[in-house]
């Protein structure tokens, strides 16, 4: 069997361990977490992309990668972690789950030991790990996000993925006790639509949720990247934005929200 | 065998006096075996674990037992995704009944709620005195559908006891409660999950005492109400 799983209280989620997560499909996560991977990469950090969307993976779509070794083979006993620990193309690494792994869909003890033993594992290996969570907000999405010491909540200034960003603040709020969340607002069509975003949604935490809490919770802006012809090119390419499309506008500014997670 | 058990060649370094001595005051039974025997001071580890496990008071698990049992609890429900509920309880105007009626009875109507709260719930439900008070309930594989319930059941039972303070003379004492169930599946720590609990009874006190208040269930809908904010276009627009 595998070896034992120390308590909970034991081993406090890494600060290194970032998982992105959304509420809404669509919104850009898997983009956002490979080229935020490769923009980490770049300024000579050790960075690891985890595909957690154990039901619905992509990561290896976004990066035109054919993995033959995934998670899968992991939690199967069929290949070591080391082994399943893929390079990409921007330089940083990926662990990928492999498309249609249904069985995963559902939260099980099993999962539940074998995603902390993995990322347990992993994470002293790299500066930043990075958790591509699925869309919703599923049990394994939210266990997933539990093993993070830092949550990412990505959204675009549409309503639907407000509010189903909004519905997973005050899930993560009230289930996991966490009071500091950033947010990186994809698609906006003008400068400062981020901060503005992010102030609504903080209204809306500061009027409804805030006021069940022992303490209040904060949203703090990672960044806004801007609506951009290139995004949708690069993705229909297969490949990273910053790889073929530097000087692009959502590159420069993924370059800024980079910056940020260094200091 | 001689009625004082002498301690054996090997066991003779240790000193067990005190030991047998609070086991005797807490009218445990001594252990059984040879007197030093490994079986005999097994026996007496035994008891001396069940009576630091012990309010001495009440005999509910002391607060030391009951962190101990919310952390395997926190643990355990995060691995096997089963419910389990908290309950925070604190009697209602304790200092009242100290003032009025003395220590002692005090201390009847602390032995009686514990007994109450021990009649109210299942065997495998920890009941725990936390401090002057306070108590605590850990309830594994309790779902969400059944701790309202089991809540008003610990308090009404409570309620409708009669305490005896003095010859001749009973009074009614009553509880707050506040729960709050553990996060199923997620990573969580003992800590984070009595403080929620804790809140509830905050509110429960806050709100008038004798109360039961539940920590709503994580909610994922949206109403209406915070749709509108949320896409309120103005940020200077009146909020009410």
């Amino acid at each position: 069997m595998t070896a034992p799983v120390p308590d909970s209280a034991a081993a406090p989620p890494s600060p290194k361990v970032l998982a992105i997560t959304s509420g809404k499909g669509g919104v850009g996560k898997t983009f956002v977490a490979a080229n935020l991977a490769a923009a980490l990469a770049r300024a000579g950090r050790r960075v690891l992309v985890l595909d957690a969307d154990l039901g619905l993976a992509n990561l290896d779509v976004v990066l035109n990668l054919f993995p033959k070794i995934t998670l899968h083979d992991v939690f199967t006993g069929r290949s070591t972690l080391a082994d399943a620990i893929l390079p990409a193309p921007g330089g940083f690494s990926v662990l990928l789950a492999g498309s249609g792994m249904v069985e995963y869909s559902r939260m099980t003890p099993e999962l539940r030991d074998q995603l902390q033993q993995v990322l347990q594992d992993v994470t002293p290996r790299f500066d930043h790990v990075l958790l591509d969570t699925g869309a919703g907000i599923s049990d394994v999405v939210l266990y997933t996000v539990s093993l993070a010491g830092e949550a990412l909540l990505v959204a675009t200034p549409e309503p639907t993925s407000l509010t189903d960003a909004y519905a997973t603040i005050k899930v993560l709020a009230s289930t996991q006790g966490r009071r500091r969340m950033q947010l990186l607002v994809n698609q906006v069509r003008r400068p400062g639509e981020g901060r503005a975003v992010r102030a609504q949604l903080q209204q809306v935490v500061d009027r409804f949720v805030n006021p069940q809490l022992d303490s209040p919770v904060h949203l703090d802006l990672l960044g806004e990247l801007p609506a951009d012809a290139a995004v949708r090119e690069a993705v229909q390419r297969r490949q990273l934005l910053l790889d073929t499309l530097p000087g692009a506008p959502a590159a420069v500014a993924m370059g800024a929200v980079a910056a940020k997670l260094l200091t | 065998m001689e009625a004082t058990p002498l301690p054996t060649k090997q066991a003779a370094p240790l000193r067990l006096e005190q030991a047998l001595q609070l086991l005797a005051q807490a009218g445990h039974p001594p252990p059984t075996g040879e007197a030093g025997s490994t079986r005999w001071l097994q026996g007496l580890i035994d008891a001396l674990v069940d009576l630091s496990s012990r309010d001495a008071l009440t005999g509910l698990a002391n607060r030391r037992a009951f962190e101990l049992a919310l952390a395997r609890e926190t643990d355990r429900v995060a691995r096997s995704g089963e419910p389990a509920l908290l309950l925070m309880l604190d009697i209602d105007h304790f200092k009242r009944v100290n003032d009025t009626w003395g220590h002692a009875a005090g201390d009847q109507v602390i032995k009686g709620v514990a007994s109450a709260l021990l009649d109210s719930v299942r065997p495998m439900d920890v009941v725990a005195r936390t401090g002057g008070e306070e108590f605590a309930i850990l309830l594994p594989n309790c779902g969400s559908a059944f701790g309202q319930t089991v809540a008003e059941r610990v308090r009404r039972r409570v309620e409708r006891m009669p305490m005896q303070v003095a010859a001749q003379q009973q009074i009614g004492v009553t509880v707050s409660i506040g729960g709050a169930f553990a996060p199923q599946w997620v990573r969580s720590t003992p800590a984070l999950w009595q403080q929620r609990a804790d809140q509830q009874l905050y509110l429960a006190k806050a709100q008038g005492r004798n109360l039961v208040r539940l920590e709503p269930a994580a909610v994922s809908v949206v109403s209406n109400e915070e749709k509108r904010l949320l896409f309120e276009t103005s940020q200077f627009h009146d909020l009410e």
